[in-house]
């Protein structure tokens, strides 16, 4: 039993995290936050992923000329691709709340509802 | 014992509402991430994260926070929704763990698959010492094509987005603007001199 939680710990840490920024991502208004919630998560699933190409007693996948354990190379470089994607999405939204505070004047999902309501309101009226 | 720093960081993020403090505690996190990828084994991810996650992505929230505001506002309840979903998903999350092999088992399956032949035909194919290396530009180069396409295009779309190509009116037009000339996130579109250094950093990643 204990063998069986320490050989899942990394798994569970990770699940915790990926929660935690879903967690930020839903329940907070502010979209900066949402943007720090959505890379938490993502950096979570890159540890998912390492985690799974851990070879216990491997090193590093570098050949030095002696035959060695490596860890499993494959997760590492699609996770290599992953976090530069990663970060052109985060360079995206934050772009994208630049943009939305400039014409809303604010990153609280509250007000930008109630000011699309407050326009939506005021082209109803318009068109009577 | 680092995977209990990373879990402390990310309630210090929830529950900070100071905005600096939150990405300053961002990139604590990534470089613990960072510190945790040495230890699988992942090198060549981890400097890629030390670089990328708690450089390039904290410069940019810094530069998007003097931008907007620096404070987030108070909710004035706890949310019951988000919680029962996140602990549900959770739930079915670990659940879907209990079937997975043992951490650092070698007889698992992700194993046995392909990476033995990228191992072994990474000294006789491609002569590149680095198998991360070898695979990354070699066996799944298109990858690497896809990801630079995905990388321009997100470019263009900051670009577009902040050059004020305004497709919706902005209502406080002249005064924003300037701001954003000065943001380091704008690009040769800007007058020059003001801008591109973190641009091309990124282009680099």
């Amino acid at each position: 039993m204990f063998q069986f939680i320490a050989s899942h710990y990394n798994y569970w840490i990770v699940i915790f995290l990926m929660m935690a920024g879903f967690y930020i991502v839903v329940s907070r208004g502010n979209l900066v936050k949402k943007i720090v919630g959505l890379n938490i998560f993502q950096v979570s699933v890159f540890l998912l992923y390492i985690s799974i190409g851990k070879v216990a007693g491997g090193t590093a996948p570098i050949l030095t000329g002696k035959p060695e354990l490596f860890s499993n190379p494959l997760p590492h470089v699609l996770i290599l691709t992953a976090i530069v994607v990663g970060v052109a999405t985060t360079a995206l939204g934050l772009a994208l709340v630049v943009r939305i505070r400039e014409v809303y004047g604010s990153i609280e999902e509250a007000d930008i509802q109630a000011a699309n309501e407050a326009m939506e309101q005021e082209d109803v009226k318009a068109a009577q | 014992m680092l995977l209990t720093f990373l879990a402390v960081t990310v309630i210090a993020i929830i529950r900070a509402r100071h905005l600096f403090a939150v990405v300053m505690l961002t990139g604590v996190f990534s470089l613990l991430s960072a510190a945790l990828l040495v230890q699988l084994d992942a090198v060549d991810v981890a400097f890629t994260e030390a670089a990328v996650g708690a450089g390039i992505s904290t410069v940019l929230m810094l530069g998007t926070l003097t931008l907007t505001a620096r404070r987030e506002r108070v909710p004035d309840r706890i949310p019951v929704a988000p919680v029962l979903i996140v602990t549900i998903t959770g739930a079915a999350l670990v659940y879907g763990t209990l079937d997975m092999p043992n951490f650092g088992d070698p007889t698992a399956p992700a194993h046995h698959h392909i990476v033995p032949e990228y191992i072994e035909g990474s000294e006789k194919d491609i002569d590149v010492p680095n198998i991360v290396t070898s695979i990354l530009a070699s066996y799944r180069g298109f990858d690497t094509l896809g990801e630079v396409a995905v990388v321009f295009t997100a470019g263009v779309g900051v670009l577009l987005l902040l050059s004020g190509g305004g497709m919706a009116g902005s209502r406080r037009g002249g005064e924003m603007d300037e701001s954003i000339a000065k943001t380091p996130q704008a690009d040769s579109v800007e007058p020059p001199g003001k801008g591109g250094a973190t641009k091309g950093k990124e282009d680099g990643a």
